[in-house]
Formats: C-alpha cells, structure tokens, sequence
C-alpha cells in the first residue's frame, strides 16, 4: 500500500464518493430488483469466468445492457458485486478493486443517463428500431467518455504517466470493442423486454463468451509463438558466446531504420524479425569456430560463411517472415559485388538485406566483443558513412544517422551485457522522462 | 456413406427447389435478407485451417431462417422448402469464389449444410403451425428453440464424423468426439446465434440481423487470425526442428517424417485432436537435446546408445523445449522419450517407436521396413510398447509408407 501515492488515494476516494451519488435515490420497485440482483449476478459470473480462463478485459455487454434496461441509478449498481468479487494481479488488492467498482459505476450511470434522456428506454421496450440505435449509441459515447476519463485520471496520478501520453490514443483505442459490446447489450435489453423474457436475452451472452475466449486464445497462441522465436535466438546466444544479445539489438535497429524510411507497419514488423533472426543459421556452425580465438583459416571462414545459407534453409518455411527470409540469406552481401553467399551487386541484393547489413554492422561496431572493446556511436555512424556506396546502401546509412539523431540509441539491456546508451545532446532532457 | 450422405441431400435440395419453383417465394424481403447474411457467411469463410465450423455466421443465419415463426411480431409463412432453397442458393453464391480459386471441394460442406437446415426446418415449422408453442408462452419457446438447436448439432456432429471418416478412412469414434468437443467452442455460439437471431427477427424485424451479425462476424474474423497465427507457430516449430537437421546432428527429413508417421499412429490409437497436438510437435522436437551435444552423435541415431545416455539427451532435449514456451505437455514427452514404455505417457511411446523405426528403416535397403518392424518386436519386452508396435505396423500396412520419402 505504501507505494500508492497520496494524490492518487485522494482522486480515488473522490471517484468513490462520485459513484456512491450515482447511486443514489434509488426508485424502491420489487421488480427492478430481480432485474438488478440476475443482471449483477451475471456480470460477477463473468468476471469469475474471466479471471478462470485468464482473459483480457472487461464483460461490458451486461453492464450496458443495465444501463439500456434499468433507471440510472439502479443501473449503477450492477457492476458493484462482480468488480468488489474480482480477481486483482497486484497489490494493492482492496483499492484496485474499490477503484474497479467505483469507475465502472459511474460510467454505467454516465450511460444510463444519456441513455434515459433521449428516450432510450421506450425506445428499447416498444423495440422501435432503428431509432433505438441512436440513444444506444449516444450512451456507449457517454459510457467510453467516462471511463477512459477516469483511467487516464488514475494512469496520470497512480502510476505516474505523463497526462499527454495516459489520455492518448485510449479513447480511440476502447470505442470500438465497446460499441460492440453495446449492440449485443442493445440486442440483450430488447429480448429482455419482449414476450421471450430474460432466457432468450442471457443467450446472446453465450456467442459474446466464445468471441471473448478466441480473442484471449489469440494472444495467447501469439505469446507462445514469440517464446518460441525467442528461444530460436538464445540457441544462438548460447553457441555464439560473445554476441549475446546482438540478435535483438539488430532487430530494435532495423526496425528504427525501416520506420526512417516510412515503410508501413506490416513491414517494420517483418524488418524486426529479420534482424532477430539474421544469425539463426550459426546454429548449423560448429561450436569450436564460432567461440575460436584468433585468425581464422581460409577453410574455416569458408565454413562460418555458410550460415546465411543454413540460416535460411531454417526459417524458409515460416510463412509470415516474407522478405525477412531473403534478409537472412543476403545480410553479408554487399554493394560492389564482394559479399557472400552470391556476390549478388547494388539493387540486386533485395532491400531488406540492406538494411539488415547496416544494422548489423553498426551493433558489431558499438558491441564489445572478446576481441576488441566498443566504439562509441558517433565513431561507428562515422564508418557507416565511410563504408556507404562500397558496401552499405546509403540510403539506409542516412536513415539510420537521422533516426539515431532524433530517437537516441537505447539498447535492449539483456544479461550479461553492459548497454551503451547513447542520447543526442540537444533532447536529452525531455527524452528522459518519455522513457520507462 | 458419403455417397448415401450426398445421395440424400441432393434429394432433398431437389425436391425444395422443385417445390419452391412451383409454388414462388413467400415474403421476399425476409428471405432476401437471410439469404444475404448467409452469402455473406459463406464469403468469409475460411478454408486450410482444420476447425469445425468454417463459415459460423452462415451456418447460424441459415438456422435463424430455419427457425423463424414470425417477423416483427406477424406470423410468417415460408415453409420448410423454402427456407432449404433460400440457404442453398445462398452458400452456392457465396461459395463461387472459394470455388474459383479452387480451395477445397464444396460438396461435403453444401451436403451437411443442406441435411442440418432441412431438419431443423422439418422438426420445427409443423409444430409452430400447429400452434404447439404458442401454449407454452415466451421463455419455454426460447428454450424450445434451443433444445432443438442442440439436437440439429449433434446430428451435424454425426454428419461430419461420418464424412471426415469416409473421406480420410481414419477412425469413426475418436473423430466423433472431436467433433463432438468443439460442439463446446464455436459449436455452442453458433446454436445460442441462431435462436437469438430468429427471436430478435421476431421481436424487431429485419434491423435485427445486422445489429447482432456484426459481433459475430468479427468472432469470426478472430477465429481467422487464431488460425493464422497457429499456422505460423507450427511453422517456427518445424524450423526450430529443422535445427538439428542443419546443425548436421541427425539426416535431413528425420523430424518430419517421425512427425508425420506419429500423427498417423496416434489417430490410429485413437488420441484426441489436442493430445494429436502435443504429439505432433513433441515428434518434431524429439531430438533438440542434442544440440547441446560437442560431438554428434554418430548420424543422429540415438536408438542404438545405451539407455543412460538416451535419458541424458532426453533430458537436454526437455530443457530446450521448456524454454520455447510451448505447451509443457510437449516438453513432458521430449523429456521421457527414452525411459522404458511402462512408464511413459502414450504420445512419448509413440515417439519412441516410431524414431527407432525411423533410424532403422534409413539405409536399411528393400527389406529394411520388415525387419526394423521384427526388431521393434523382439524389444517389446521393455523398450517399446506392444499396441504402439502393432498399431505402427498396421499403419504402415495400410498406407504403404513402408519406405519413407527423404527429403
């Protein structure tokens, strides 16, 4: 509990005392209870379901459902048992959930309002469509609005984000997965008002929990699926004793540059993962070569040239690296024909390979290595500079000039590896605190 | 069976196209606009992954149209042809394109459709005529509904078994409780759709329709990027595999091919899709441990060591595995592929024969498959299980993979 700063104790016991006033005054109707009692019931269930299965995220089609159904303040209390019951990831427990219940409630109450004010209630229970479409709609604004409000609020003084960056892009971000939620909420209070009664509207929660339990299957999958690529990389750390680290930080470069030159995000994306997995084809070299100090024979370089050829024979069939593969096998050609595997010259090499033979180099340059110590930034852009036209395409060099040049250079610290930071003098003070 | 199955449809969508052309179409607008959801339904299908209902939003719009008894609060009166010609012209023109691109045949996913539709259809327009649930008031209809529904799927659930089992000749039981478990999954969603659907067109009208398609579509959209992102895991893994293929440890096309004929004995066997799964990939990675190894063992074969030595490499092999974040039943059989079979789990005795068979049969010539299957024998004593023997030599019988491709 000490670490939750007083500011952000004073700004949720305000938001509590918010949401005890939306619940005020409530209409003292025996039937209006069942309908809060069942809905509220629901929303706990859920939210125990939810936290069984690990899923992301809030249910909000019952809340909403609340909202469109009940009068405000009755609304209100729909989500108090089912966010007071929920399971928190970290401390501290008891102010997590209070502040859970406390900001649900009063967006609930924000929606129910609106909802209420421009007729949304009999709209609902004629079930006059598509006019109930409207106040629907004008609630799920007022419901987003609130919430992410008051989560910017609690980012801003909680966890001490900067307020431009908490507010940003969260609105935006939660609209839509809430106005779906809102058309099912919608659908459910319609058949909870029709002949069918309460049955049928529970029913269009069972298709919301499958949509729900693929997303989180999703993430999961894909979280699995980085683990393993991850481990693909340290297979290759551990061979190759002094690069460690080097897979990832070829894979923030490329991924610099490629933004530099304005590529869309589909192939930044594939551009970093050509950096992480340049390398991989060392695996396939024998252990004494890599880690053996001092001059090479011809025969043994011969042998430690072929891993871009083994890199790709490895990663060719995982189809969604793309050009990323062709990066693997060409990171060492270069420009005037002298590289390997094929000597291939100027726009022959694909572009992908390009920018991976930068980055790779600038790492190599600005990594210590058993062999040599670290060279600092500027020197390292300084014999990129040199090299472009021979070797490097200086287009990419001159990406990754500006790029460093606005952004800094901030390695991805790992075990074992002293990080060599480097911030541009100019925006070093406001840079500072952008950076967790 | 499955000319029986496609016999049987066939009839059926004949005889409602015949009588749907004799008699015209009752309430167009209706059936315009569930004939539109379910081409839209069968647009966004998708085709490759394996997953148990391609095309949710069509198959839960046709179950909608089977299912409805009113339209705004009035009585509608389309009748069971009608509602089978109007999903069938449906999925074929929502199906051109897949057709077009040649993805897959059409005929096995029109047949089960048209079967499905036609008996909810059946069971359900003679008792609303006859006014049965009008007696039974709002919530027992609602539950009515969905008790049908739930028969119509495990019909389906037959339906498909049966066809998957015609089609690849693998098992019919295990095949049927696959099916039957992901009745639990997007089975479930897909019933629970169609009995909202039809009860909300019966509340509000057609606005309905597209106020709850569009959840479902996009839990179909997701369900395509679950697929995606699957295959592209399974592919990391096949390369993660591949690793020790380069790294010169064991001949090329080994996990592969350990990998595909596991699969193929383990359905034989009877294990379940996700068990399939985990057996599938434990395969592929069944000799990672020995990357960790100075020297290779000589050409990878790790079934003629002593028993110490396999243990050790096993062991190696399941540190790796845990590593990759993968599902840790995986690392589990990789870790326990060499101990002997009374006490191993059934995926890591199927690795374990299957890779003895494997490295035996390789440069063993024409009569190598028969004698590799004749030592594997004489070893059942302790090393490899009896049913796992049997059940590999049966499969090899049956598809004449009794000399492996390389490559």
């Amino acid at each position: 509990m000490e670490a939750v700063p007083a500011r952000a104790r004073v700004y949720v016991a305000c938001v509590v005392l918010g949401a005890l006033l939306c619940a005020a005054r409530l209409p003292r109707t025996p039937a209006l209870w069942w309908a809060v009692v069942l809905l509220s019931a629901v929303y706990a269930g859920c939210e125990r379901a939810a936290a069984r299965w690990r899923f992301a995220g809030t249910f909000y089609p019952v809340l909403l459902a609340g909202a469109f159904l009940l009068p405000p303040a009755a609304a209100a209390l729909v989500p108090l048992p089912g966010a007071l019951l929920s399971r928190v990831e970290q401390r501290p427990y008891a102010l997590r959930r209070i502040w859970r219940a406390a900001h649900l409630m009063i967006g609930v109450r924000a929606a129910g309002s609106v909802h209420g004010a421009l007729g949304g209630r009999d709209a609902v229970a004629g079930s006059h469509f598509p006019y109930a479409l409207v106040p629907a709609g004008a609630a799920v604004l007022a419901f987003c609005l609130a919430l992410t409000a008051l989560d910017g609020g609690i980012l801003a003084l909680g966890e001490r984000v900067p307020a431009r960056r908490a507010w940003r892009g969260l609105f935006v971000r939660s609209l839509a997965p809430v106005a779906v939620h809102g058309l099912a909420g919608l659908m459910m209070a319609v058949l909870w008002r029709s002949p069918y009664g309460p049955v049928a509207a529970l029913l269009v929660l069972l298709p919301m929990c499958v949509s729900w339990w693929v997303f989180a299957q999703y993430h999961r999958e894909r979280a699995a699926h980085q683990a393993t690529i991850r481990a693909l990389v340290q297979a290759v750390d551990i061979k190759d004793g002094y690069t460690r680290g080097h897979s990832e930080r070829v894979g923030q470069a490329s991924m610099m540059i490629a933004r530099e030159l304005g590529l869309d995000d589909e192939r930044v994306e594939v551009l970093r993962f050509a950096g992480i997995l340049h390398d991989v084809g060392k695996l396939g070299v024998p252990t004494r070569l890599l880690r053996k100090d001092g001059p090479l024979t011809p025969e043994e370089r011969r042998v430690i040239e072929l891993h871009p050829e083994y890199g790709h024979e490895m990663v060719r069939g995982i189809g969604f690296l793309g050009e990323a593969r062709a990066a693997v096998l060409h990171h060492h050609e270069r420009l005037d024909g002298s590289g390997y595997p094929y000597g291939l010259v100027g726009t022959q090499i694909p572009e992908s390979a390009r920018v991976v033979a930068v980055a790779d180099a600038f790492d190599a340059m600005t990594s210590t290595r058993s062999y040599r110590r670290a060279r600092p930034v500027p020197a390292a852009l300084d014999e990129l500079k040199r090299c472009a036209g021979a070797q490097f395409d200086p287009r990419m060099v001159t990406a990754l000039v500006r790029a460093l040049g606005r952004e800094g250079w901030h390695p991805v610290v790992t075990a074992g590896e002293e990080p060599h930071p480097f911030v541009p003098a100019p925006q070093a003070a406001d840079r500072s605190g952008a950076r967790p | 069976m499955k000319a029986l199955i496609h016999a049987s449809a066939a009839l059926l969508a004949g005889t409602c196209l015949a009588v749907t052309l004799w008699t015209g179409l009752e309430e167009r607008s209706t059936a315009l606009a569930f004939g539109l959801l379910v081409c839209v339904g069968e647009l966004g299908r998708w085709t490759g992954a394996r997953v148990r209902e391609a095309a949710p939003l069509g198959a839960a719009g046709a179950l909608a149209y089977a299912l409805l008894g009113a339209d705004a609060g009035q009585p509608s009166h389309h009748g069971v042809t009608q509602v089978v010609t109007v999903v069938l012209a449906a999925s074929l023109l929502g199906g051109v394109p897949h057709t077009a691109r040649g993805r897959g045949p059409m005929t096995d996913h029109l047949a089960r459709r048209v079967l499905t539709v036609g008996f909810t259809a059946v069971c359900f327009h003679p008792l609303y005529d006859q006014g049965v649930f009008e007696e039974w008031g709002g919530p027992a209809y609602a539950l009515a509904l969905l008790a049908l529904l739930t028969l119509t799927a495990l019909c389906d659930c037959v339906l498909a078994a049966a066809l998957a089992h015609s089609r690849t000749g693998w098992p019919f039981g295990p095949l049927l409780r696959d099916e039957l478990r992901g009745l639990l999954g997007i089975g479930s969603a897909v019933c629970a759709t169609g009995a909202v659907m039809a009860l909300a067109v019966a509340v509000v009208g057609l606005w309905a329709l597209p106020v709850f398609s569009l959840p479902l579509l996009l839990t179909q959209l997701s369900f395509k990027r679950y697929a995606a992102v699957r295959t592209t895991y399974r592919q990391t893994i096949a390369s993660l595999a591949r690793a020790t293929e380069i790294a010169g440890y064991t001949p090329a096309g080994h996990a592969r091919r350990v990998a595909e004929l596991s699969r193929a004995v383990g359905r034989e066997l009877g294990l379940t899709r996700p068990e399939l799964a985990v057996l599938e990939s434990a395969a592929l990675m069944h000799d990672i441990g020995q990357l960790s190894l100075v020297d290779p063992v000589p050409a990878g074969a790790t079934a003629g060591l002593p028993g110490a030595e396999q243990r050790r490499i096993a062991l190696l092999g399941g540190a790796v595995v845990r590593q990759t974040g993968v599902d840790s039943a995986v690392a589990v059989v990789v870790e326990r592929q060499a101990d002997p079979y009374r006490e191993q789990p059934m995926a890591a005795r199927i690795v374990r024969t299957v890779n003895a068979y494997d490295e035996k049969v390789r440069d063993a010539g024409p009569g190598g498959p028969l004698r590799a299957l004749e030592e594997l024998r004489l070893a059942t004593a302790g090393d490899y299980a009896p049913e796992v023997v049997e059940s590999l030599a049966r499969v090899l019988a049956r598809d004449c993979l009794t000399l492996p491709s390389a490559g």
